[in-house]
């Protein structure tokens, strides 16, 4: 592992992982209709918070509840870090109302992380859809600041509609560099869209990337990581270099309660992203 | 160095593993043909004698909408198929095509290629199915798209 990576990982240890620690919220940016990212720091604005890419947190909004939301932020900056979430129920709709100088309980991070390290030398294909987009935020950034370790990288990311595309001036940004190939496509254009028109996973086909020294990774809605994974497949990709980022009912995020088990696994504790090959028997499975 | 159209045919996945006599058949019906943005390809109810492969750029596969105007169901890029209107009578477009880009194509002579098909049941076989393989791909994501899957959960 990177050395960045391990002590980010050794910046929490120690901590006991029920109990939140209270955080000031920065700012609060409304990314589209229903979505939005709140920037946090400790309360002194001393200290910091590392994480991962691709791992979470659990925010607790006082009073309101608690839910695991991915960290969407820089992972090198580790003065503040952010979360962009959906407004899907009471919690989050509660968050959406918050604003700059309130407080929110956070535990974590927890779970996996992006095969960030394991990528060096190879090319980057992203593929990703909706609020998908936000958990890999952090390993686009990561990529970007270490862009000379990577051959090709490629994000392919799907939305509802031009309106629901999320970070797009950061897109832009990205995209203007060159060194980046990031290709938006929608599943309904509204009036004034000259991008792509359809799904996300039809575009993995015609993506330049060399499949034979690629490193795959995909996060959103399970019905578009199963088509991604048989693109991927159909054109060539081993199932050791797909790394998904899977969902479940996640509440304690330690591995204790058992709401997130996935067949043999906690979703919380042994991913959120897991590498495709030890979660190929039961993926799609109604039962599980 | 100019590529022939039978190298440009015989390089297109589509026709992958096709043998060189069918290859020559198929070339035989194509040419190339360029497009500049926001041109019209072919108009929703017009005569359907033609298929494209996009080489390069942009194309919207659109529907006019009263009310609405032209909507963009879905869009074509590089390395797709264009139109099959042309396999099945009454052969007339059932979408219009606008580039969005300017685009290159080769354009295939669907009545052209239809004779030679009829002609060559073992052609006709293979074409239909490499077509089927793009129909039920476009179908496959027409579904998802049904889906909304990026809508909030119900």
């Amino acid at each position: 592992m990177a050395p960045q990576l391990e002590n980010s990982i050794a910046a929490r240890t120690g901590a006991d992982p029920m109990v939140p620690e209270i955080y000031c919220i920065q700012r609060l940016r409304h990314e589209t209709d229903d979505t939005f990212t709140i920037e946090l720091a400790t309360v002194n604005g001393n200290g910091g918070f590392s994480f991962l890419p691709g791992q979470f947190n659990m925010i607790y909004v006082f009073g309101v509840g608690e839910v695991p939301i991915s960290i969407s932020s820089d992972p090198q900056n580790v003065k503040t870090f952010e979360h962009t979430t959906r407004i899907v129920g009471a919690v989050t709709r509660s968050m959406g109302h918050l604003k700059k100088g309130d407080f929110l309980g956070v535990r974590g991070p927890y779970g996996t992380h992006w095969p960030v390290e394991q990528a060096e030398g190879r090319d980057v294909i992203i593929v990703t859809g909706g609020i998908g987009l936000a958990p890999l935020r952090p390993a686009l950034y990561y990529l970007m600041a270490h862009r000379e370790k990577y051959h090709k990288i490629v994000l392919l990311y799907g939305a509802r509609t031009p309106e629901d595309i999320l970070y797009r001036r950061e897109l832009e940004r990205w995209r203007s560099k060159f060194d980046l190939e990031i290709q938006v496509t929608v599943d309904r254009g509204t009036r004034g869209w000259r991008g792509n028109v359809g799904v996300v996973t039809t575009m993995i086909g015609r993506s330049p990337f060399d499949s034979t020294n690629a490193v795959a990774m995909a996060c959103g809605p399970e019905v578009m990581m199963r088509f991604a994974v048989m693109e991927f497949q159909r054109r060539g990709l081993s199932t050791q270099d797909i790394f998904l980022s899977m969902e479940r009912n996640m509440k304690c995020a330690i591995g204790f309660c058992g709401h997130c088990q996935y067949g043999p696994a906690f979703i919380c504790k042994d991913g959120p992203v897991f590498r495709f090959n030890r979660i190929e028997p039961i993926f799609g499975k109604a039962e599980i | 160095m100019i590529q022939t159209l039978e190298g440009i045919v015989s390089e297109h996945p589509f026709f992958k593993g096709l043998e060189e006599q069918y290859i020559k058949l198929v070339a035989g019906c194509a040419k190339n043909v360029r497009f500049d943005e926001g041109q019209i390809i072919f108009r929703e109810g017009d005569a359907a004698d033609q298929f494209y492969f996009i080489r390069e750029g942009l194309v919207a596969v659109e529907l006019m909408i009263p009310h609405r105007g032209f909507t963009t169901l879905q869009t074509v890029g590089e390395g797709d198929v264009l139109g099959w209107s042309w396999l099945m009578p009454p052969y007339r477009w059932r979408f219009g095509a606008r580039t969005l880009q300017p685009t290159r194509a080769l354009a295939f002579d669907g009545k052209c290629l239809r004779t030679k098909c009829d002609e060559d049941h073992d052609l006709g076989y293979e074409l239909l199915k490499r077509f089927t393989f793009v129909v039920t791909e476009r179908l496959e994501a027409t579904r998802l798209q049904l889906l909304d899957l990026y809508g909030a959960p119900a």
